[in-house]
């Protein structure tokens, strides 16, 4: 019995090409039905051969893979009914935009007056109506990713497969591509699974952000939740926006605990719910870099803070509605502090100059 | 656009750029064939000297020849059964080492394997083909020996068949290369991509790896076409003097000194020829197929 749900399973999946090295090593995740997840990690962390495991072109090594309660290890993409748009599209530079559209149609024995129609249908959804003959050489990068989107959306696949689907395109096409991916999954109503290696891309397009290092999931979850709270100092610093800092428990003080830091009085760091830890562990917490605010010694530190660590500035670049002052806080690691523009214009600190850097104390998060 | 306001230095440098090539095309090329024009143009006394002038009677008596067009038909014959078993023998050659052979350094090697014949000379070659077609022949023998046949077969050598076996031997790496060279430029993840839409194995050659190994498979067919339709010597030697060519006709010309018939003959051919391969230059764009 074929199922039209289009949610995903992942079981145990290992994959090697090798035998020896394991690029996907023991994945499981569940996808929802009609979800826009969203694989995200460095170049080789595996994300690209899960996909192509989901999309049928690879075979797992170990492992299951069910779709819509179906295992589809081992079927044909056909069967799966997934498609997947590539990266830099693959097009067939041959055929006209509405020859590629139509090509699956073609392939399945549809007649060239059905085929025609529909592909033009969909040639309209994606706004290319007055492209269509042309050859995919003489379209732009934008207009080819619409029709690597239209072809490999007109057979209704129940999920569909982006293997990094903006990167070949420049920075302002790609947040504006971005919402179309977004608008277009709305309007299928389908899976979509969208493997990229940029941070902002996913937590803008995701409902499920998926983290991957070395052929692990480091973490799961909501785009917020992966953002706002990262498991682990990996995935914090992969995120980005985030600050880490690590030393020894100092004393654990019921809902809370005091890092030793070299600052005087210690970092005051509340637990997390179900945790625990004790005297002299060694515990990374990350505090929000746009948490962190900047007080000239000697004076009062704001409300709700009560740690302070004294920094030299070392850089400041203007962002526009911020402004990025990275500070010497850690010895040998970033530590940087997003100022709102308004705030730090109202009293500009200048490189060199001596601050304290101080964020409200129910901000830091400890991590695993 | 822009030429009639080129200044005078670029247009020398784009001289120097083109001299090399002028060098070595006007001797050996324009010259020759310019010579070979006038020929035919030109009187002769019948025995080998030449009268300068113009006179179409050397055209005139070859396009009269019945024979003439009796070894046009023979040499189109020979060139379609040719370029047919080399179009399919190359085409499937290249696309097993273009996509079945994973290893692409076991690819290079089989794509030099091709090319191993080539070491020996061609008159090498065909000669090596009479211990396996003659009557004595091991093909002969093993059908004898089988009891298939009774009588060797007398049809494998000296015959038109051993004429077109010599041919594909010697001319299917000529499709090969070109092919392989184009069939090497098609992305893979195309492949994937139709795989992914749902097209079989046959879909996916005939919808993309046919389509965009054109220009491969017209220059082949230029190399081919113009090798066979030009060629005298393999025809006199495998068919052992039964059939004939339109150039082994006029090589006959030579022989006896009658010059300007020849020309007129080898102009005649190289305006067929030119023809062909303009109209497989208009099926197939190959500048634009190879600069994209």
């Amino acid at each position: 019995m074929k199922s039209d749900r289009g949610d995903i399973e992942l079981a145990g999946v290992c994959k090697s090409f090798d035998g020896a090295t394991y690029v996907v090593d023991g994945v499981n995740l569940k996808i929802a039905d009609g979800a826009y997840c969203c694989f995200i990690g460095p170049s080789g962390c595996g994300k690209t051969t899960i996909l192509r495991m989901i999309a049928g072109h690879d075979d797992p090594t170990a492992g299951e893979i069910v779709i819509g309660g179906q295992n589809v290890v081992g079927l044909a993409p056909v069967q799966r009914r997934t498609a997947m748009m590539f990266q830099s599209y693959a097009l067939f530079p041959h055929l006209t935009v509405r020859e590629n559209i139509a090509f699956a149609l073609r392939v399945r024995g549809q007649s060239k007056s059905d085929r025609l129609r529909a592909a033009d249908a969909m040639i309209e959804k994606v706004r290319l109506t007055q492209f269509a003959d042309r050859l995919p050489a003489q379209l732009s990068g934008g207009q080819q990713q619409r029709v690597a989107l239209a072809r490999a959306a007109i057979t209704e696949p129940r999920v569909l497969l982006l293997d990094e689907p903006l990167s070949a395109l420049d920075e302002q096409l790609r947040v504006q591509m971005r919402q179309e991916l977004r608008r277009m999954q709305q309007e299928l109503g389908i899976t979509f699974i969208h493997v990229t290696h940029t941070q902002l891309e996913a937590i803008a397009l995701a409902d499920l952000v998926v983290v991957m290092e070395q052929g692990k999931i480091k973490q799961a979850g909501p785009a917020r939740e992966v953002y706002a709270h990262p498991h682990d100092r990996y995935v914090a610093e992969f995120m980005g926006g985030q600050n880490v800092l690590s030393g020894r428990v100092e004393k654990v003080n019921g809902a809370s605990f005091t890092l030793a830091r070299a600052a005087p009085d210690g970092i005051e760091v509340p637990l997390r719910p179900r945790s625990a830890v004790s005297v002299g562990d060694k515990v990374d917490i990350a505090v929000r870099r746009d948490d962190v605010a900047l007080v000239r010694p000697g004076r009062d530190l704001p409300p709700g803070c009560t740690t302070s660590l004294p920094s030299r500035v070392l850089a400041i670049e203007y962002q526009g509605y911020f402004v990025k002052v990275m500070l010497d806080t850690v010895p040998d690691d970033e530590f940087v502090a997003y100022v709102p523009e308004k705030t730090f214009f109202a009293d500009p600190f200048a490189v060199g100059d001596v601050v304290m850097a101080t964020w409200a104390t129910g901000s830091a998060l400890p991590l695993a | 656009m822009q030429s009639s306001q080129t200044p005078p230095r670029a247009n020398l440098a784009g001289w120097f750029y083109v001299a090399p090539l002028v060098l070595v095309l006007v001797p050996f090329f324009v010259a020759p064939i310019l010579v070979v024009l006038a020929a035919s143009f030109f009187a002769t006394d019948g025995f080998g000297g030449l009268t300068p002038g113009f006179t179409l009677a050397s055209y005139v008596e070859v396009l009269h020849s019945a024979l003439t067009l009796k070894l046009y038909l023979a040499t189109i014959k020979f060139t379609v059964l040719t370029w047919i078993c080399t179009l399919i023998i190359g085409f499937f050659v290249a696309y097993f080492l273009v996509f079945h052979v994973r290893n692409q350094l076991l690819a290079i090697g089989l794509f030099l394997l091709c090319t191993v014949p080539f070491w020996t000379s061609n008159i090498i070659r065909m000669i090596s083909w009479i211990p396996l077609l003659g009557k004595e022949g091991l093909i002969n023998q093993a059908l004898l020996g089988m009891g298939v046949i009774r009588q060797p077969l007398e049809v494998l050598l000296f015959s038109d068949l051993a004429v077109v076996i010599a041919y594909v031997h010697q001319l299917t790496i000529f499709m090969v290369v070109p092919i392989f060279n184009s069939m090497a430029r098609i992305d893979k993840k195309l492949i994937e991509a139709a795989i992914d839409a749902g097209a079989s194995r046959f879909d996916i050659m005939r919808l993309i790896v046919v389509p965009m190994s054109k220009s491969g498979i017209a220059l082949g067919t230029i190399f081919v076409v113009s090798i066979v339709m030009g060629d005298f010597f393999v025809v006199k030697v495998m068919s052992g003097g039964g059939s004939a060519s339109v150039v082994s006709a006029f090589y006959e010309d030579v022989g006896v000194l009658q010059y300007p018939t020849a020309a007129a003959s080898a102009v005649l051919l190289t305006l067929v020829l030119v023809a062909i391969v303009s109209l497989i230059l208009r099926t197939v764009d190959i500048r634009q197929e190879i600069t994209r």
